[in-house]
């Protein structure tokens, strides 16, 4: 007799709500929570191929650590205690001899990242990082220049909007599913949708206007809308006059930047550009500039994420129905707030953080996250003092942080690398120990609080015991505290004990999840009076268009537009992306996710190709300022504005073990190079040119 | 002809490949067979907007099939109450003649059994009152599955609609 668990998926980190079945500890069926709005029973490719992941036995089934060379494929198995206390020996000694901060613990943010803080806060190193910034440092930091609050803190109302606007936010590919089914509701409705990408995606396919704009200039094309829509008074004036602050500075700033200046830059018809100034104001104020999840692609990321949020203040969609909202927490919901291991009286650690976040490089990045592209220039300069030893949490630092060979380099100077995974990535191929981590349909982690309009509480609960001899990574991490003497502050010893400690001050009880898998904690949707109480968290309490958070640290808030520099003769601007059937740098070598996405290709124009005697589905080698290359088969197009070249991010890896997708495609990581928006925090992913020749 | 039907909204279908791990992961299916296929068509400028399709290609369960009458063993079988085309896999031997006579390439090639498997509706799951596994789990709910009479009357009636207020969708749509 099937048994049903409802639980959280993680084959990506939007964590969709699952309905798991269960026959004899193993798991038959996995579905979208029928319960949940918007998901219904969806689920997506990654989703489903989840039971892939689990049977699979290219996936490490034992603690291993290394006996021969870093990275040459030699391990003993090991048992936990004796691979735990290894660890722990080896921490020890690292820590009298170099301090804590000599400790770096980089993951991807998780469920249980408050006990992983907790863990490093205890031991007194601030240099707990998370993959963040690689991802959407910018972002975090645009938004705080202007509202005071975080990305993570804001939503977007895709149901009730009228007009959305993506600039390369490929939402059909790089997808959450909630979100897509909102959208297609408001497209079904009549909502407009307007792409704008240098590269056609499917999402380009399914807009009603597309633009393919010249690489690397949508900033002139938002400085032009912004002079179109504050010249012909297309803001909304009311919202406008109520809460933003600094008009008349942008307003002089714009003033310009005229439609034809941008149609030179942008390879946009000025007369298009003012059009659609007028249509998108139409339908203001439920329209969505989207800010970009993943922005990180220029050193000036900043003023385009800033750009985009101005756009939606100027139509006063920010705190509108159809447009951007706050999202409400448990307090909102009146209740009290989930509880945090790492809130636990422990004193701050002291020294500064080894990555200059929230310091000396990265002056206003948000330094709860870090800058792990520092973490090469960290070790091999001993800046600001000496590294010895990295924590992996399922964090990939040789396919995430640009230029990879270096950070390789960097790497082989640690005196101890401990990798804690469901796979074999790089770095856990790469590291002295192994943790293997269970899946996440073996393991219960910590409950999620998902803030919005509508408060809610979700959870994993574990579907089937581990397959193999893994752990959850809470139980690692607290393994490990109890070895290093700071066992006193992970007072569990089961993921019910967590639970319950996070529930403690919320009114909910663990039975309140039995019946859908999750707790709505608000019947209505809880929007602040936009007319009276939008609390803005900026020093003013509205948005600062010329930003406090900016000016104080020196940057200023309207520079001049400055071009990032076309490519010379012969190179190309080296765009990345997503596909719908993989995750980041994580899935490739699932069975099924595989089968449909085997390797990357790299899209290159037509003429582009064709002036190079580039055949399509030829081999090409792309090369990088940098002396790295890749091989790659060309995927000859139209479809790719002739300046850029493309392809999916995660690829060429060099693993034996995942013998599917050993060597296939090339690394994009390899190929970049590490510059970073110094204001925003992140690096400048599609900042590189390379060349390109069959081969 | 099954008295079933699988439509496919192109409007809401985005290609995201999910049907196809749905299915292959309800059937445990190893490297190779794709039982209902999405194959992209596209993009191409339609007007001064590029347009994809992605074509969802599982069985069509013929009423007249090719592979059945081709089966030497009487494996490949039309199962009578709703013409549901299904393997009997404990008859099948692996000569691959369906695999010769289905002009769609719908029957597929299990490596991993050495014998055939094909698209049949996830009909353990339709005899439990569910819908095949593409169907139900689908991100856009795109996929339809039903009775071809209904399936058919909804699609004139979605049309019908659009026809009637929204006709530059219908035009963009494709």
């Amino acid at each position: 007799m099937a048994q049903e668990v409802y639980s959280l998926c993680f084959m990506c980190t939007v964590r969709c709500p699952i309905r798991v079945e269960v026959e004899n500890d193993d798991v038959t069926w996995i579905e979208g929570n029928p319960h949940v709005p918007g998901i219904e029973g969806a689920l997506c490719a990654k989703g489903s191929a989840g039971l892939a992941l689990l049977h699979d036995t290219e996936r490490p089934q034992y603690p291993m650590i290394r006996t021969g060379p870093r990275g040459a494929g030699q391990w003993r198995r090991a048992s936990w205690d004796e691979a735990l206390d290894y660890v722990a020996d080896k921490l020890k000694g690292i820590i009298a001899a170099h301090g804590p901060q000599s400790l770096v613990f980089g993951e991807r943010t998780n469920l249980n990242t408050h006990i992983s803080k907790t863990f490093m806060k205890a031991l007194g190193s601030p240099n707990h990082f998370t993959h963040d910034a690689l991802c959407k440092g910018s972002v975090n930091t645009a938004f705080r220049t202007l509202t005071g609050f975080t990305d993570p803190q804001v939503g977007i109302d895709y149901a009730n909007a009228k007009h959305i606007v993506l600039y390369g936010r490929n939402i059909f590919e790089s997808l959450e599913i909630k979100a897509i089914n909102n959208m297609l509701a408001a497209m079904d409705k009549g909502a407009k949708l307007t792409y704008i990408d240098p590269r056609v995606t499917v999402t380009a396919t399914k807009a009603d206007r597309y633009w393919m704009i010249r690489p690397a200039t949508d900033l002139a094309l938002n400085y032009a809308l912004m002079h179109v829509i504050l010249k012909e008074g297309l803001q909304d004036k009311v919202y406008v006059r109520r809460w933003v602050k600094g008009l008349k500075e942008l307003e002089a700033f714009v003033a310009p930047y005229t439609p034809e200046w941008a149609a030179q830059e942008t390879g946009i018809p000025a007369e298009e550009i003012v059009a659609f100034a007028r249509e998108v104001a139409a339908a203001k104020p439920q329209v969505v500039f989207h800010y970009g999840y993943r922005g990180a692609h220029h050193p000036n990321e900043i003023y385009l994420r800033r750009s985009l949020i101005i756009l939606n203040a100027l139509m006063g969609s920010i705190e509108t129905p159809g447009g951007l909202f706050f999202k409400k927490g448990m307090k909102a919901a009146g209740r009290g707030d989930i509880a945090k291991y790492v809130d636990q009286d422990i004193p701050k650690p002291s020294v500064p953080r080894f990555d200059g976040s929230g310091g000396s490089h990265f002056p206003i990045a948000d330094a709860s996250h870090g800058n792990p592209q520092m973490l090469a220039h960290a070790i091999l300069n001993e800046d600001p003092y000496p590294i010895k030893a990295l924590i992996a949490n399922r964090f990939e630092p040789l396919g995430s942080i640009p230029d990879s060979a270096g950070v390789r380099q960097a790497l082989d100077k640690l005196d101890l690398i401990v990798a804690i995974d469901v796979n074999y990535s790089e770095i856990a191929w790469y590291a002295d120990v192994l943790l293997p981590e269970s899946t996440y349909l073996e393991r219960g982690d910590s409950i999620q609080a998902i803030s919005g309009l509508k408060p809610q509480l979700f959870i994993r609960k574990p579907a089937v015991s581990p397959r193999y001899d893994t752990k959850p990574g809470w139980w690692i991490i607290k393994q490990l505290g109890n070895r290093l003497d700071i066992g006193q502050y992970f007072p569990f010893e089961t993921v019910e004990d967590i639970w319950n400690f996070q529930l403690k001050d919320t009114g909910v009880k663990l039975a309140d999840f039995d019946q859908k898998g999750f707790v709505v904690l608000s019947d209505k949707a809880l929007w602040w009076d936009r007319e009276k109480d939008i609390k803005f968290k900026t020093p003013s309490g509205k948005i600062e268009l010329v930003g406090t958070l900016m000016e104080n640290a020196g940057f200023p808030s309207f520079p001049p537009y400055t071009a990032v520099p076309t490519p010379p003769e012969g190179a190309f601007r080296l765009m990345v992306g997503r596909t719908a059937v993989h995750t980041h740098v994580s899935t490739q070598n699932n069975l099924y996710l595989n089968e449909l996405v085997p390797a990357n290709e790299l899209w290159i124009n037509t003429q582009a190709a064709a002036a190079r005697g580039i055949k399509h589905g030829q081999e090409v080698e792309v090369s990088s300022p940098l002396g790295t290359k890749g091989i790659i088969k060309a995927k000859v197009t139209d479809f790719i504005h002739p300046e850029a070249v493309f392809m999916l991010h995660g690829f060429g890896k060099t693993v034996p073990a995942q013998t599917r997708c050993y060597q296939k495609g090339a690394s994009d990581a390899l190929l970049q190079e590490n510059v970073s928006d110094r204001i925003g925090g992140s690096p400048a992913y599609d900042d590189t040119l390379v060349t390109v020749r069959p081969v | 002809m099954s008295i079933y039907y699988i439509l496919q909204d192109q409007r809401k279908c985005i290609g995201c490949l999910s049907c196809e791990v749905h299915c292959k992961s309800n059937k445990g299916l190893p490297l190779g067979p794709r039982l209902g296929q999405i194959i992209p068509v596209g993009p191409k400028m339609v007007g001064d907007v590029p347009r994809q399709a992605f074509v969802f290609m599982p069985c069509f369960h013929c009423g007249e099939p090719w592979c059945v009458p081709a089966c030497p063993t009487g494996a490949m079988r039309q199962r009578p109450r709703d013409g549901i085309v299904y393997v009997d896999h404990t008859l099948c031997v692996g000569c691959k003649s369906c695999i010769t006579a289905c002009p769609w390439g719908a029957p597929q090639w299990n490596p991993e059994t050495g014998k055939v498997v094909k698209c049949d509706y996830c009909m353990d799951r339709l005899d439990q009152g569910l819908k095949p596994a593409c169907v139900s789990k689908c991100v856009t709910h795109c996929l339809e599955f039903g009775k071809m009479e209904e399936v058919q009357r909804d699609r004139r009636q979605h049309f019908a609609k659009l026809v009637a207020f929204e006709l530059d969708k219908v035009v963009s749509a494709r």
